[in-house]
């Protein structure tokens, strides 16, 4: 039953709730109608709508002095591809958690197990040294990071049951960029020391580098965790009762998750999809740090307004709206789902 | 119960995620934990060789680390309390039945999808502008001699502002939310018993809600340590500069990349505080 409210108290909500709305929502109207006028009329105030000249040439403008299509091309490849990938990874690991959770761990590795592991990247990294005539150059440290870190890492995060695995996750997400930042920096530019020094640098001019083989998977890695949990937590709304249905019937494994799963599945894909979507065509630390010509995508295309010449207001304008009107829209539609992925399934 | 098959299949299923994560995650930071002990500078490659702690020492001695620390912390702080007190209101707002409530949460929400890059572009100059920005505007309008320079004056509150903007339709969708799953018949009961509204929010709604405020206090400041577009687009940096826009000016202006690995792990110190107590909150609700 719901309560009696009196109309007047719903007006004065209306009034209140209409003006705040307004409010928030004015910068973007501002640029909006900044967007068809005049420069000159841009920076006019006090406004007069009535006598303004409006005009689309701004778009045009923006359009032939810095290719604004290069730059929807280059986030659209860039997202669509890192969305893609992110799926390929995500899609696995979300349906494993949800549908052959590992409750107490599942490929325990015995403690002798681990001292294999751990005398073994001894032993390749001091190969590896013995190879470079005892010289701990980039390269080598190269190696022994990816012995001593990453497969043990692997290792150890593979045999942590479901629940801890969700988390560990999670907690990749938490690091700031800032930690990041020189490797990867490093990493992606062929004339920064680490590629000088490790002896990659024979691979002569490749750089990914303000490319989209650096920018890809990088974007994908970014949003991963997230992907990998919002899929988690729609995988986990399909009642398994379904799926034991089906397989009491006799359904293969396979048609168990062609036929059956997949179907229920889309829903929650397709909006896992909409948040990335959202989230990586914003992304801007990067994009700023890594690219500037080639790969750049719109918010540097963006950025590059911080310092112009002359008046720019009403072309500042025009390229922000053809930036930021594709993702306005998709995020209106999809603003419900949106909670449950930028919360991590903690509020519902 | 899965089966034997599909559990097999799970195992090996989560192993590439496991692997790309356990990369992402574990070798940009050894990196730069081990740049932080060299001294590697771009501008300079004969200088090289071990620095010990220097690198530290002189990042911590470095006038701007102390203050892009504060303003790390100011940031973070005051724009969680704008998000969270206004995202309360709103989300209180909007639970109430008005006319045109769907339009009014789509203008809310809006502003959380623009591009950093854009909104702090647009407020600096069509909004915040000392000369021909509309706040100048109005306060002429009101007979002000001068209008606040925004920029100039308080580079700091002005990215707050803009920031502030940003995330608070963030915090109001997802109090919303939250709010939106309390129980009808709770309220009821609470109407019905003649609850004035004060005490009705402070013993029912608040208690709702604080879970869902602590994970939009963590959540926020997750991603709000990390604030770099807005301070470098609108050319503050050295101004109101936060530890992120110091790593990125050590590496990008200075090329000192032992330094900026060195202040990379303070961030990754700041930045573990907070997500340790996010887990723990996720984890206990995912067994519920």
């Amino acid at each position: 039953m719901a309560r009696k409210i009196s109309n007047r108290r719903k007006l004065l909500t209306t009034i209140i709730a209409w003006v705040i709305g307004l409010l928030l929502f004015f910068p973007i109207f501002w640029t909006a109608v900044a967007a068809f006028k005049t420069e000159s009329d841009a920076y006019t105030l006090p406004q007069n709508w009535l006598s303004t000249p409006w005009t689309l040439e701004n778009f045009g403008i923006v359009q032939e002095r810095s290719n604004y299509f290069r730059y929807v091309f280059n986030t659209s490849v860039i997202v669509i591809l890192s969305t893609l990938l992110g799926l390929v990874f995500a899609i696995p690991a979300a349906w494993s958690m949800a549908f052959a959770p590992n409750p107490e761990g599942g490929s325990k590795i015995s403690s002798l197990g681990w001292l294999g592991i751990v005398l073994g990247s001894l032993a390749i990294c001091f190969v590896a040294l013995y190879f470079n005539n005892w010289k701990p150059t980039n390269a080598v440290i190269g190696i022994l990071l990816l012995f001593i870190f990453v497969v043990p890492a692997s290792l150890w995060a593979w045999s942590r049951n479901t629940h801890n695995m969700l988390l560990w996750m999670l907690s990749t997400k938490m690091m700031p960029p800032a930690g990041a930042l020189i490797p990867i920096y490093l990493i992606f530019n062929r004339n920064g020391l680490v590629f000088r020094d490790w002896g990659w640098a024979n691979w002569g001019d490749y750089n990914i580098m303000d490319s989209f083989w650096g920018m890809v998977p990088l974007m994908t890695l970014l949003n991963l965790p997230i992907v990998i949990w919002m899929l988690f937590t729609y995988f986990k709304e399909i009642p398994v009762g379904i799926l034991e249905a089906a397989r009491m019937d006799g359904a293969s494994l396979w048609n168990e998750l062609s036929r059956v799963l997949t179907p229920m599945a889309l829903p929650g894909i397709a909006s896992t999809c909409l948040l990335n979507l959202i989230l990586s065509w914003n992304e801007a630390f990067w994009s700023l740090n890594l690219t500037n010509k080639y790969a750049a995508p719109l918010s540097f295309f963006i950025s590059e307004y911080s310092s112009p010449e002359g008046q720019f207001w009403a072309k500042l304008s025009a390229a922000s709206m053809m930036a930021i009107a594709p993702i306005l829209i998709i995020g209106w539609f999809s603003q419900k789902q949106l909670v449950r992925g930028l919360t991590f399934g903690a509020v519902k | 119960m899965a089966t034997k098959q599909a559990q097999a299949l799970g195992k090996w299923a989560l192993a590439p995620s496991v692997a790309v994560l356990a990369a992402w995650s574990f070798v940009p930071l050894a990196l730069t934990l081990y740049f932080a002990f060299l001294r590697y500078n771009l501008q300079d490659p004969d200088n090289t060789g071990w620095a010990g702690f220097s690198n530290f020492y002189y990042f911590f001695k470095d006038p701007y680390f102390l203050k892009d620390l504060a303003n790390t912390l100011l940031l973070v702080g005051g724009i969680i309390i704008t998000t969270v007190v206004g995202g309360v209101f709103l989300a209180l707002l909007l639970d109430q039945p008005f006319w045109g409530r769907g339009i009014v949460r789509l203008l809310m929400i809006s502003p959380f999808f623009i591009m950093p890059t854009v909104s702090s572009l647009v407020w600096k100059n069509l909004l915040m502008h000392p000369v021909f920005g509309l706040f100048a505007g109005i306060q002429k309008y009101f007979g002000a001699q001068e209008a606040i320079d925004w920029f100039g004056r308080y580079p700091l509150l002005s990215v707050g502002i803009i920031v502030s903007w940003q995330w608070l339709p963030y915090a109001a969708l997802i109090l919303l939310t939250a709010l939106q799953s309390l129980d009808e018949e709770q309220k009821d009961a609470a109407a019905m018993d003649g609850a004035p509204a004060i005490s009705f929010f402070r013993y029912i709604i608040l208690p709702h809600l604080s879970r869902p405020i602590t994970v939009v206090i963590l959540i926020e400041t997750i991603f709000l340590l990390n604030i770099f577009a807005e301070i470098k687009v609108t050319s503050v940096g050295g101004f109101a500069g936060n530890l992120t826009y110091l790593v990125f000016s050590q590496l990008n202006d200075a090329t000192d990349v032992g330094m900026a690995a060195a202040g990379g792990l303070v961030a990754v110190v700041l930045a573990n505080i907070v997500s340790v107590f996010l887990v723990r909150i996720v984890g206990k609700n995912l067994e519920a």
